[in-house]
């Protein structure tokens, strides 16, 4: 933490020698040992370390499976298959690599929803928020290449269909779409630069998520209370107390992952992504990953145009400005208090919210017919509500709970009423 | 005789086609029926296959399927994995004819099959696929078993989870192939070329005729020779084909979710015991 003053001192005549010269331990002490981080932390703030294991493993992974991938449109269905087949536990590293992404979005999402309900984003940590938007983006387009890699139905189509959206963009649109794709269509130009960036953009990812963390490291975590730590006793030591939980989060984590590689490796991906891409003929749905689906229901919900806009750019742009929304999040929750814990109105509007975005993402894999479209339109106005309406007026008018005096009396209040309830009752 | 060779056309999924020309107003959900799971030897946590189905259903693809469908990313090698010997894949491979080539005169030519040779396709490239078969080329079946699957509809979507069900793609094949006897409601066009089969994913219709029909490939280890079982034989086969390490995927997800039990238990404990001096 920049503003506490290091606790390092080298042991030995080694460490000496290296401290003065690169205090890279000292660094590693700071950071993930001596760092105090409030002491009620609960299981929902393990995901910042599951996500970085997430990010470690996809990119082990990644660049193994990059050593036997062949990124031409005649090579890269069977090259993937050849993984699948011939290459050394190959079928492990494939399903690790694509589930891997999946699981990697889950923990992402209770990452975002955790941040969304305590109030993590709320001065002074609204950098520390953003960063973690963008890293939230550059996870998406990531994830999108990868998708394309294998060449399949769905990877091509997924890509027609996106890379379509930058054409309705006025003026530049078409523009963007060419960059985007290396000609007019999704071919072998556009499967190699995805393939390129798709190499690229983690390592991107790892280095915003440097900063995420050093921005988390200025301000110090926040906490379910979402009162500031304001003394010694509010804090324990990361090493062994953080270490320790956010490793046991971890192991509960890779079960839950493990399960789906080896027992139901395909459930979360689509059957046709089986079938080698095929310019000529184009699947009955074309359903994004479940990931995505949220946000390919926003956009398909907008069916009418909005004056000059038409519906295909309204739809681009609802899609787009829902994540836009992430950013400005920050400026647009007025209330004083950060957690939900002490809101007893958010609290409410907030699994409102969550219930809204699973919806959301139940009607994208639907087909867009019928009162699937109404109820997109409908889960898609509480979204846009949740953040322009329920944000900045309900801070303004909610009667919060009253908070306690630190994170301490939180914590002796918590224990004391959990001692209370675990006696008979003619003792009290 | 053509007619006789289309009736005994090979499994699989060709493509309706001219059936989404007709469509009506609202678009009915195809399939029409959805499968009937059935009961698999390689589901659920301990699956493995059973190598003497296996058998039976290559003999199946072999006699049957391999007259219209290739099967390009499985090589002869890989049949080891059937139970048969090395002496038998020769055999096998041997038995079909691979244009290799050039040779020194700069001539293709053709010599038998070794077991690192790969199924060579019944047709010299798609295009005569498409034109032997009315435009609808047959597809490969190396994947298929993985590449079908229908949609399970909530919540049972939710449930497959905690029953590990992942044999949707052998439910419909297995649907598909002994789907072919019901007769197809009143007013439904049928298009001339196509075959009624209510289980077909992409409409009412497929150009496959019924493949195969009862006693038509000879069992020698007494499996009852029915289109129901040549049907569930050549599922199993084709889940072989396109997830060959289906067996040690599950023995080595065994090992790994021991291990992370175990190993989460240490860790719980460590955990609990470093946290209960702040408490």
């Amino acid at each position: 933490m920049s503003g506490g003053h290091s606790t390092y001192t080298p042991k030995t005549g080694f460490g000496r020698w290296i401290d003065a010269r690169l205090p890279l331990p000292r660094l590693i002490y700071d950071s993930f040992v001596a760092y105090p981080v409030p002491r009620n932390l609960n299981y929902a703030y393990t995901f910042g370390g599951i996500l970085s294991l997430m990010l470690a493993a996809q990119i082990l992974t990644g660049v193994v499976l990059a050593m036997h991938y062949a990124a031409n449109t005649e090579l890269a269905f069977g090259s993937v298959e050849k993984i699948m087949r011939d290459v050394n536990s190959g079928w492990l590293l494939r399903y690790l690599h694509a589930n891997g992404a999946s699981f990697f979005f889950v923990a992402v999402y209770v990452h975002i929803f955790r941040g969304l309900y305590y109030g993590s984003y709320k001065a002074p940590r609204e950098l520390l928020w953003i960063l973690g938007c963008i890293i939230y983006l550059l996870m998406m387009a990531t994830a999108f290449m990868g998708y394309v890699l294998p060449w399949g139905q769905m990877s091509f189509w997924g890509a027609t269909v996106i890379t379509g959206f930058f054409s309705a963009i006025p003026l530049v649109g078409d523009w963007i779409q060419q960059l985007l794709l290396g000609g007019f269509a999704v071919e072998n130009p556009t499967l190699n630069r995805f393939f390129s960036l798709h190499y690229l953009l983690p390592f991107m990812i790892a280095g915003v998520v440097i900063l995420h963390i050093w921005a988390l490291h200025v301000t110090g975590q926040t906490n379910p209370t979402g009162i500031e730590v304001k003394q010694k006793t509010d804090t324990v030591a990361f090493t062994p107390y953080a270490t320790i939980k956010d490793g046991f989060a971890m192991v509960v984590f890779l079960f839950v992952f493990a399960y789906f590689v080896f027992y139901m490796p395909n459930y979360l991906g689509h059957p046709d992504n089986y079938i080698e891409a095929d310019p000529l003929k184009t699947p009955a749905h074309i359903v994004p990953e479940w990931y995505f689906l949220p946000f390919y229901a926003m956009l398909r919900a907008i069916t009418f145009n909005i004056g000059p806009i038409d519906s295909k750019l309204g739809g681009v742009l609802v899609m787009f400005g829902s994540i836009a929304l992430l950013f400005l999040t920050p400026w647009l929750d007025t209330s004083k208090v950060r957690s939900a814990a002490y809101r007893p109105w958010y609290k409410i509007f907030f699994w409102l919210f969550v219930a809204d975005a699973i919806l959301l993402g139940w009607l994208g894999s639907r087909p867009a017919e019928g009162l699937y479209v109404a109820m997109a339109q409908i889960g898609t106005l509480y979204y846009y509500a949740f953040f322009l309406v329920v944000m900045p007026v309900l801070g303004l008018i909610e009667t919060p709970r009253r908070l306690p005096n630190s994170i301490t009396e939180a914590v002796l209040e918590k224990n004391k009423a959990g001692s209370l309830a675990a006696q008979p009752v003619s003792q009290r | 005789m053509f007619l006789h060779a289309l009736g005994a056309l090979g499994l699989g999924l060709a493509l309706a086609t001219s059936a989404g020309a007709q469509e009506e107003e609202a678009t009915p959900h195809y399939p029409l029926h959805h499968p009937e799971p059935q009961e698999w030897s390689f589901a659920g946590p301990f699956g493995t296959y059973d190598k003497g189905q296996l058998q039976r259903g290559f003999k199946v693809y072999r006699e049957v399927c391999s007259a219209c469908h290739s099967l390009d990313m499985v090589a002869f090698r890989n049949l080891e994995a059937l139970g048969y010997s090395d002496e038998q894949v020769r055999a096998i491979a041997a038995e079909y004819q691979i244009q290799d080539g050039p040779n020194e005169a700069g001539d293709m030519f053709e010599r038998p099959g070794t077991p690192s040779d790969y199924f060579p396709s019944p047709f010299a490239n798609p295009e005569q696929a498409a034109a032997s078969n009315n435009g609808a080329p047959p597809p490969d079946l190396s994947l298929i078993a993985k590449a079908r699957g229908v949609e399970r509809g909530f919540p049972t979507f939710i449930f497959d989870i905690f029953t590990q069900y992942a044999e949707g793609g052998p439910d419909y094949i297995h649907a598909l192939l002994t789907g072919y006897d019901e007769a197809p409601p009143e007013g439904l066009q049928i298009p001339e070329g196509t075959y009624y089969n209510p289980y077909f994913i992409s409409g009412p219709a497929l150009a496959m005729p019924p493949p195969i029909s009862d006693g038509q490939v000879t069992y020698d280890d007494g499996a009852p020779e029915t289109v129901d079982q040549y049907s569930r034989d050549v599922s199993a086969f084709l889940m072989w084909a396109a997830e060959p390490h289906l067996e040690a995927r599950k023995q080595t997800g065994f090992t790994v979710v021991i291990f992370l039990l175990l190993f989460g238990g240490l860790v719980y404990l460590t955990k609990r015991k470093i946290w209960a001096e702040l408490h």
